[in-house]
């Protein structure tokens, strides 16, 4: 049944996962089926219960739909309390929840342009990606647009994408030995990955800055890496 | 007509590569790359990675149409949200069915990307994506 009768060939691929960067001869066999028997075949792959695969879904379809708030709320507690229990600081902490946003805001990137279908356009410019993070990506997590975006006045490559309330930390109450914690270090790292996959690599924290009327207002600081800086200046102005 | 298929990423890492002929006018979906040119296509493919580059920041669109050409060979580009290069070297221009190829290709791509066991710029090793991939060619190309 096999379709993968290519040639071998001396396409050794190198690939950032060690799990994949022993070269095997020939590319196209899958290594992890492979490796168990040399056999190809479907009754290898694993389906769920459904006895469909992920490429049977369609990627349209949840679009619109919404998740429930308390059940984000438990799993996002969850999320935090298994992240608590392998680091020993606060920055450690809100550095293991910005790599589970991560990992999220790679596939955000992806999905959302590709729900734009042919009209989708890459964002080339700094102000740009940033609106799309405010706007677009913003709109589908959280069903409103960011509340702000200020460009820093002391800094030429930071700046500031504000929240006055963040869903994720609704039912969230940091005890006062940890007041330097903003679990919104989740929301930060989605961002990162976003800006990081359009080739805007950039450090993105959340930091809280309560005022009167606001008393969750966070702000995400983006700071930019000085390439997309130079990048910038040499782009044309239109 | 024969094409030769390749998905590069974000760091110059093929994650991905195929041959394939075409399907349409009798042909039978078999590559036929003379034996001196196979080892060539990876090699085509790869330098039109600078190319990519330049033009990534001028033009907005996925699709970048055909941005490289190695004697009569043609190189087309679609680019996705996250950097990774969908490259398709081909002998005859046509930019709509490469671009409906490499629509399909992108959604099988996504639904990939989805898989929480997978993660950006790994290889791609399922069979069913192949099949995919295979199947776009056939309807398209």
């Amino acid at each position: 049944m096999s379709n993968l009768h290519n040639p071998a060939s001396p396409f050794v691929p190198f690939s950032p996962n060690p799990a994949i960067q022993s070269g095997v001869a020939s590319p196209t066999t899958p290594l992890s089926i492979s490796q168990k028997t040399p056999q190809l075949g479907s009754s290898n792959l694993r389906y769920a219960s459904s006895r469909k695969s992920i490429y049977d879904r369609h990627l349209n379809r949840t679009q619109r739909s919404e998740l429930s708030k308390a059940s984000f709320a438990f799993l996002f507690g969850e999320m935090i309390q298994y992240a608590q229990k392998q680091v020993s600081g606060i920055q450690d902490l809100e550095k293991k929840l910005n790599i589970q946003g991560y990992s999220i805001g790679q596939r955000l990137l992806e999905l959302l342009l590709h729900r734009e279908g042919r009209s989708a356009k890459r964002e080339t410019r700094v102000l740009g990606i940033l609106q799309f993070v405010a706007q677009t990506v913003y709109r589908h997590l959280f069903g409103k647009p960011a509340d702000g975006l200020e460009k820093s006045r002391d800094n030429e490559d930071e700046y500031m994408l504000i929240d006055n309330d963040p869903a994720v930390n609704s039912y969230i109450s940091v005890p006062r030995e940890m007041s330097q914690l903003n679990c919104a270090a989740f929301v930060a790292g989605i961002i990162e990955a976003v800006l990081d996959g359009s080739l805007f690599p950039s450090r993105v924290t959340a930091h809280s800055v309560p005022t009167e009327q606001y008393p969750m207002k966070t702000v995400f600081l983006i700071k930019f890496d000085e390439s997309v800086l130079e990048r910038e200046s040499v782009m044309p102005n239109n | 007509m024969t094409f030769y298929f390749a998905i590069i990423g974000t760091k110059d890492n093929p994650i991905y590569e195929t041959e394939f002929g075409t399907s349409k006018q009798g042909g039978d979906g078999h590559a036929r790359f003379p034996d001196e040119q196979r080892p060539m296509n990876q090699f085509i493919l790869h330098s039109a990675l600078d190319i990519v580059e330049e033009v990534q920041w001028v033009q907005k669109e996925l699709y970048l149409k055909t941005v490289d050409r190695f004697n009569n060979l043609l190189v087309s580009c679609f680019l996705t949200a996250g950097n990774i290069k969908f490259l398709l070297l081909h002998d005859s221009k046509a930019e709509d069915p490469i671009r409906q190829f490499f629509a399909d290709v992108h959604e099988a791509y996504v639904k990939t990307l989805m898989n929480p066991f997978y993660e950006v710029d790994m290889r791609i090793t399922s069979t069913v994506f192949d099949s995919k991939v295979r199947a776009a060619a056939k309807k398209y190309l």
